[in-house]
């Protein structure tokens, strides 16, 4: 299970002071911790960035100088996605781009990972409204695949991502999500990749309730096949490393925790 | 259409350990694949064998194999020689048998003498052996690694009981480390882990996941040596990358089919190739299931294994 850390968000305010100053040590201390904790991803979330297409170039650069890991590029800026894939150091991993989905608005991403051979995640949404199931689901993961097998996107390069949505508001589609990451296997052989953003589960929810309802809903959704979560790395390593114990991907040891 | 052989695909490497004495030098582990794959990728190291030697008489070997060693049991240097310069042994295992305290019970500093005068009269690379006894042995083999520092050495066995004194002096004294646990992978990976989180290095580490003599639970070792490289080799666990030992000769010499004489049970043919075969092929048996290391007795069997890794290279 690839853990995409998450905690670089522009929603995060000390996040958001240090981007706006263009202050690498808040950045360069939330990276590398989540590194530490099992991350071998970081998302950037710059939001959609307007006039301020070269944030996604300085957040590459900057979280690169610490951690040895690939960058998951996260906005619906096209300009600012192309300057930071430039300046992407591939020798750990092809960058993310976070995201594409079925709204037109938001194909010609598509075409910067053709051009830059980087991976891309295919939110199965389409303009008119949220999936309603599995099927619908997989339908317009259908749709997105084609679509990227025209522009010249190899399928293993995409994620796709069936939309996580909010267990206090739409309780139903916790179940209908699990179902749609084994659907969205069956898709391609080999079986298509599937990623997550997994703390929408819990959004809404009282604070101390989240960590509950993420780790147990990662354990469901690694069971189904999940390959990646945008998590925070530090709350989910400990139901990471007890589900590679389960499903047998690691060999275990009383210490399995401290590896 | 062509018919392809499949190739499995492996994401780890087991260590590559060598000891040496001088300028002589074995090496083993290093591979890429499962025993012998070595159409799906390296396995360019054969397996050593190191000829046991002990430091007292062996009173409690069978007859035939003490017959070999008649003129020399009783001098552990003029054994040591022996099958260095007549067996052409390349690697020796000295087991201090004589210092558990139902063997005669020998000192430490005792020991620690035997050690030093074989070092002294040796140009082969060596192993050091405790008596298998948890106490004793952490006070032997700290002994006895000291004064081998000069020399780096395998020591062993480190165990869960008594690994943390054992480990410090071979760490102190720059030798190898054999850790052993008793036919649990689980615990095999618990006790690595715990030797690397008090600073020994994971690459000085050889795993004995505890050998058992054909006929009597081979099936055990086997399957635990084999999922040890299965998961170094497919899952690339870096705590089971270390290479393996078969502890052969112990095992296989202390069981009735090594010992009844064919006039008691004649079906069962005669009794010193009888030994010989059992102990050859417990030890082939072995590396198939990943042992990169055999420490064995019988001149013979240690030929016969020889050549069948000669073949299978």
């Amino acid at each position: 299970m690839l853990i995409i850390g998450e905690k670089l968000s522009i929603i995060a305010k000390r996040v958001r002071e240090a981007m706006a100053k263009r202050d690498k040590g808040p950045i360069q201390e939330i990276a590398k911790k989540q590194y530490e904790h099992g991350a071998r991803m970081i998302d950037a979330n710059i939001g959609p960035a307007e006039g301020q297409e070269d944030l996604m170039e300085w957040m590459v650069t900057t979280i690169q100088e610490v951690v040895q890991a690939p960058v998951c590029l996260d906005t619906t800026n096209y300009d600012a996605l192309e300057m930071g894939l430039k300046v992407h150091n591939n020798e750990w991993g092809r960058a993310l781009i976070n995201s594409t989905s079925n709204d037109p608005e938001r194909w010609p991403i598509m075409d910067l990972a053709a051009k830059y051979g980087c991976d891309i995640i295919a939110l199965t949404v389409g303009k008119g409204g949220l999936p309603a199931d599995a099927e619908e689901r997989s339908a317009i993961a259908a749709e997105l695949m084609a679509r990227a097998g025209e522009v010249g996107i190899p399928m293993e390069n995409i994620y796709l991502d069936p939309l996580v949505l909010q267990v206090a508001t739409t309780q139903d589609q916790a179940l209908k999500v699990i179902q749609t990451i084994r659907m969205f296997q069956d898709l391609n052989d080999p079986p298509m990749k599937t990623v997550v953003g997994l703390s929408n589960i819990s959004n809404g929810c009282p604070k101390q309730m989240r960590p509950i309802l993420n780790a147990h809903y990662l354990s469901l959704l690694s069971y189904e096949g999940l390959s990646a979560a945008i998590a925070d790395a530090e709350e989910i390593v400990t139901t990471v490393k007890t589900i590679d114990i389960f499903l047998g991907k690691t060999l275990y040891a009383h210490s399995y925790l401290e590896m | 259409m062509s018919f392809t052989p499949p190739k499995e695909v492996y994401n780890g490497k087991v260590y590559t350990v060598t000891i040496s004495k001088g300028a002589k030098a074995v090496t083993f582990g290093g591979e890429n694949v499962l025993p012998f794959h070595s159409f799906e990728g390296e396995f360019v190291n054969k397996p050593v064998i190191a000829y046991e030697i002990q430091d007292i008489a062996p009173s409690e070997w069978p007859e035939q194999l003490r017959q070999v060693y008649a003129a020399v049991g009783d001098d552990t240097v003029k054994w040591a020689k022996y099958v260095q310069d007549e067996l052409k042994a390349e690697a020796i295992a000295l087991r201090l048998q004589g210092t558990h305290p139902d063997s005669g019970n020998r000192s430490a500093d005792d020991a620690a003498k035997t050690v030093k005068a074989v070092l002294d009269n040796i140009d082969v690379p060596l192993i050091i052996l405790g008596s298998n006894n948890v106490e004793k042995d952490a006070e032997v083999l700290v002994k006895v690694s000291e004064v081998a520092k000069d020399n780096p050495c395998i020591i062993g066995k480190a165990q869960e009981d008594n690994y943390k004194t054992i480990a410090a002096a071979a760490m102190a004294n720059k030798h190898k480390l054999i850790a052993m646990s008793e036919l649990d992978i689980n615990l095999s990976k618990q006790l690595n882990i715990m030797l690397t989180q008090m600073g020994f290095d994971k690459e000085k580490i050889i795993i004995d996941p505890m050998c058992s003599a054909l006929g009597y639970g081979i099936e055990y070792t086997y399957t635990v040596m084999e999922r040890i490289r299965l998961a170094a080799l497919m899952q690339n666990d870096t705590t089971m990358q270390q290479p393996i030992v078969g502890d052969v000769g112990m095992y296989v010499w202390k069981i009735k089919e090594v010992q009844a004489s064919e006039d008691i049970l004649p079906h069962w043919g005669a009794l010193t190739p009888r030994g010989i075969a059992w102990e050859a092929q417990t030890a082939c048996a072995l590396t198939m299931a990943g042992a990169g290391l055999l420490i064995m007795r019988h001149p013979e069997a240690v030929k016969a294994v020889n050549a069948f890794l000669d073949e299978m290279m």
